[in-house]
Parts: structure tokens; C-alpha cells; sequence
């Protein structure tokens, strides 16, 4: 499904701060099939949220290229961007609601983006508030919700338009241990319909207990890629 | 054929939800919005006071220019039918507008009526024992500029051993001093509503960018969640529209409340000058300009505040 190929990201250096250039990720290859739950891990700065950005086309790499079913990421069009990015979930860390919608238009805005249908949005929206457990927080705006809650409506948000890959960058980073695993269980609810998910964290009790695939990077590259992988630094 | 109608359909319920958004926005930043819309009314008050005063100039300086005048004053031994030759000689000129002609007797009795309440004046006339004034044409031109020329042909014409004096010279500095004024007043105009004109645009323009870079952030999410840019772009510029909108009416209001009360009271100073019906005539030229200007500024300021976000 995607296929980073030998992915090199440094970025320059500035010369009014006296920055020497810096190497985000050096010479990064996987392959990540449909449906698969992936996740990467590694320190602050081995490269983990760069990754999900060149994945998501927010930054263009080096060299190297990835290739989301035939199509390279960075080599099509500007205009043909949002097309594909119709076809990608992303959780971040700090949420990134939109501070002026409810919780509802929140999750409803992707779908209006796509052009569904009115009847449409609605019950999936209402369907989708349901699973992750924010029925009654419809119309509650991002500052009246708690970070858990924040959380799951950044995550109904990615999956109301049914991706075909979810980005998840330490989407439990700024959560205690409880939200934190009723994340995670959302996630791999998710992954379970089909839907691949590629999940960056540094948190060594949601890698141990999830058993799936593990992908360590330490300082830009590729350290190890296990099957049923560990979070050994 | 079904496709164009299905692609017909969604940019419909593309361009509704946009201006939902737009309304959305709209009414949800309420506060900025309306510190912008303060902004932009300052801005069209100003282009409407340019409008109504160009108006309300050419009246005081036409009224000005009116009251200017050049009297030839003709030798005593003049007879009055020579004078009147000169007077349909002079009419001819095409820069002349008017030409009046005031005999000894009547510029006597003008001077009496004016001085009626001076009787030392009346006196000392009366003591001369014979009529001391001279009999003048009164010319009138279409512009100051054209008195020179007028005052050339009567000196240099066949009628100069008749002229005795003209006192064009005499009113020579007013009658510039009118003239160069009318200009000045024209270039200060002009040159102000440039330089003002700039700085108002300029701070609408930077209000409505500190609007849209409080948005920045969300913005961007927006492109990263598949938003095209004409999707993001258009909420914006429909907020742009109602700011503009919002304006051009208020101003329109303003314009009319300070028309209305100041009518009355202009008139009493000059009463060629109705400011209610240069208002009411202008009405629709002075709403479409501040609608343009309103809209086109939220517009335009949007589109280009909102270029960088736009990057991702």
C-alpha cells in the first residue's frame, strides 16, 4: 500500500542562528501493506513526526520518494493534493480541532470537504460520535471538551470519511494512562474494519501491550522492523 | 451528461456550505469583525466626503468666481452711444459672459444709495457741484483666467482713446489670487485624497490580515484534512463580503444622518449648497463606489492575507 523508498530529509541550515543543516531521516525504506497497524517509535527528534509529514505530503523529502498505491506522493500535482489527502486520517498530538466549530461541524467538515451529501453527514457524523463515545458532547466547542475527549473527536474526525490510512503522531502524548488505552483501543478498532494505521509514539506500555508491528528509527534511520515488535531503546 | 450535472450539483452544495461557513465565521468572531468593520467605515466615510465636498467646491468656487468683475471706465466726453458700441463690440468677445452698462447718473446714484448713512461722503459729492464719476462697462468672463485677454482687447482696440481706465489692474492680484486658489484647491484635493486614500486601504488591509493569521493555524489543518484552497478561500472571502457590505451600509447611513443635520445650517452660509440633494443626487453613484471599495477591499485583503497559509 505504501512503500517509503530510501526517504532522506535534511534541512538546512540557518545561517543567522549558526544552525548546522540537520538530518531528519537518512535513507529510510519499508513497506507498509493493507491493512496493517504499524507503529514507530523512537526518541524525541529520531525522525518519527517527519516521516508522517512526508507521508502526508506536508513536507517534501530530500531524496527519495513514497509511493501510496502507484501514485508518488511528491511528484503529483499541487491541485491533486487534497485528493489524495481525502484518502488519509490524521490524529495529532495537540489535536488540531478547529477552535471555532463544534465538536460535530469538527467531524462533519471533512465530509462537506468530500462533498457528501447532507443526509449523508449526518448520520455518519451521528454514527461516528457514537463509537467514540461524544454523543452528547456534539455541540460542545474544542475548549469545552476535556483532552480525552479532544482526542477521540480529532479521531472521529480521521475516520468519519473511512481512510484508507490513518496517521496517528503520539496521538496519546498529551493523555493519562486511562485515555490513553481507550485511545489505543479505538485505533485498533479501526484497524480491525480494514483501515491500515501507522501510529508514531514514544510510549513503551502501548507498544509492549499491542503485539503488532514495530518500527524503531534512532537518529533518521532505521534501527529495526519486527513482526510482533517491542519498544527497546 | 450525467456527470456535468452531478459536477453542477456538487459545486452547488460546495457553494452553500461555503457560505454557511462564511456566515458562520462571521457571526462566531463577532468582535473582531465588527473592529474591522469600524475600520472600513472610516475608510468610506472619508471616500464620501471626498465625493460630496467635489460637489459642494465647484459650488463655492463657481460662486466665487461670479462675484469677480471688470469695470472700464470710459472719459467724461465719452457719449453714451459710443459706450454702448463698445458694449455690443464686447459682447462678441466669446470669453465675455455678461456685460452691464452703468451710466454717470446711475453709478451717481449708486454711490448715493450706498452711502446714505455717511453724510460727509453725500456732502463733499454734493459740494463738487458736478457728477464726478465716470460711465463703465461692467464685463463679466466665464473664468478668471480669461479677464487678462479682455482687458488686452480694450487697450490695444479701436476703442482705447475712449477707455480712461480699467481696473482689471487694480483687481489684478484678487482675480489671480481667485485663480490660483480654484487650482490649489484642485491639487491639495487631489494630492490629499491620494496619500489619505493609501493609508486608509493600508489599515483595513493589516485589521483584516490580523484577522485571517488568527486563522492561520487552522488554515492549515484545514489543506492537511483535504481541503482544496477554493474550499478554505471561500468562507473568507464571504465574510470579506459581509464586512464590505456591513460598511458600505453603515457609512451610507452616517452620510445621511450628518446631511440631514447639517442641511439647514449650510444653507444658512451658503445657499447654493443643498447638501440633501447633492446627497440624494449622488445617492446611488456614492452607494455602488463605497459597496466596491468595501467589498473589494475584504476581498482582496483576504486572497492575499491568506496566500501563505495556503502553502501545505
Amino acid at each position: 500500500m505504501i512503500s517509503i523508498q530510501n526517504i532522506t530529509k535534511i534541512y538546512p541550515s540557518h545561517t543567522a542562528t549558526g544552525d548546522k543543516p540537520a538530518v531528519a531521516l537518512d535513507n529510510v525504506s519499508f513497506e507498509i501493506k493493507k491493512p496493517e497497524f504499524v507503529s514507530i517509535v523512537g526518541k524525541s527528534g529520531a525522525g518519527k513526526t517527519t516521516l508522517l509529514k512526508l507521508i502526508l505530503a506536508e513536507e517534501k523529502p530530500t531524496s527519495g520518494s513514497i509511493i501510496f498505491d502507484d501514485i508518488d506522493i511528491h511528484r503529483i500535482k499541487k491541485s491533486q493534493l487534497p485528493k489524495l489527502r481525502q484518502r488519509i486520517g490524521i490524529v495529532f498530538q495537540d489535536y488540531k480541532l478547529f477552535p471555532t466549530k463544534t465538536a460535530s461541524e469538527n467531524i462533519a467538515y471533512v465530509m462537506e470537504v468530500m462533498g457528501a451529501k447532507d443526509e449523508e453527514i449526518q448520520r455518519d457524523v451521528s454514527q461516528v460520535l457514537e463509537l467514540v463515545g461524544l454523543k452528547d458532547k456534539a455541540d460542545n466547542f474544542p475548549n469545552e471538551l476535556s483532552g480525552g475527549e479532544k482526542q477521540r473527536a480529532a479521531i472521529a474526525r480521521a475516520l468519519i470519511h473511512r481512510p484508507e490510512l490513518i496517521l496517528a503522531d503520539e496521538p496519546t502524548g498529551n493523555l493519562d494512562p486511562y485515555h490513553t488505552f481507550d485511545i489505543i483501543r479505538l485505533l485498533v478498532k479501526i484497524y480491525e474494519l480494514g483501515t491500515t494505521v501507522i501510529l508514531a509514539t514514544h510510549n513503551k506500555t502501548v507498544i509492549n501491550s499491542l503485539g503488532k508491528r514495530v518500527i524503531t528509527l534512532e537518529q533518521g534511520r532505521v534501527v529495526k522492523d519486527e513482526e510482533r515488535g517491542r519498544f527497546i531503546l | 451528461m450525467r456527470s456535468a450535472a452531478v459536477l453542477y450539483c456538487n459545486m452547488l452544495v460546495s457553494l452553500k456550505r461555503i457560505i454557511k461557513a462564511g456566515w458562520k465565521n462571521f457571526c462566531r468572531n463577532i468582535t473582531p469583525n465588527l473592529a474591522t468593520i469600524f475600520i472600513m467605515v472610516m475608510v468610506l466615510i472619508f471616500i464620501a466626503s471626498l465625493f460630496l465636498l467635489n460637489p459642494i467646491s465647484k459650488i463655492l468656487i463657481s460662486d466665487l468666481q461670479k462675484k469677480i468683475d471688470v469695470s472700464v471706465y470710459f472719459k467724461e466726453e465719452a457719449l453714451p452711444d459710443e459706450i454702448l458700441k463698445v458694449k455690443s463690440e464686447i459682447v462678441k468677445i466669446p470669453e465675455v459672459k455678461e456685460v452691464e452698462y452703468i451710466s454717470r447718473e446711475q453709478a451717481l446714484e449708486k454711490f448715493i444709495e450706498r452711502h446714505s448713512d455717511d453724510p460727509v461722503l453725500i456732502e463733499s459729492v454734493t459740494e463738487v457741484g458736478y457728477n464726478p464719476f465716470l460711465a463703465s462697462l461692467n464685463i463679466k468672463a466665464y473664468q478668471a483666467s480669461q479677464y487678462e485677454q479682455v482687458a488686452k482687447f480694450l487697450e490695444t482696440g479701436p476703442f482705447k482713446d475712449l477707455v480712461d481706465k480699467i481696473d482689471y489692474y487694480q483687481r489684478k492680484p484678487v482675480i489671480e489670487k481667485v485663480f490660483s486658489l480654484t487650482q490649489a484647491i484642485n491639487k491639495t484635493g487631489i494630492f490629499l485624497a491620494t496619500i489619505l486614500g493609501v493609508i486608509a486601504i493600508l489599515i483595513a488591509f493589516s485589521t483584516i490580515r490580523i484577522a485571517i493569521y488568527n486563522s492561520g493555524k487552522e488554515i492549515s489543518i484545514m489543506r492537511l484534512v483535504g481541503a482544496s484552497n477554493w474550499f478554505i478561500r471561500g468562507p473568507f472571502l464571504i465574510q470579506g463580503i459581509i464586512i464590505g457590505f456591513s460598511a458600505a451600509v453603515v457609512t451610507l447611513l452616517i452620510t445621511f444622518a450628518v446631511c440631514l443635520v447639517l442641511d439647514s445650517r449650510v444653507a444658512v452660509i451658503a445657499p447654493d449648497i443643498k447638501l440633501l440633494t447633492i446627497f440624494a443626487s449622488n445617492f446611488w453613484k456614492l452607494f455602488l463606489v463605497q459597496l466596491a471599495t468595501g467589498i473589494g477591499l475584504g476581498v482582496v485583503s483576504s486572497l492575499i492575507a491568506i496566500r501563505k497559509y495556503l502553502k501545505i
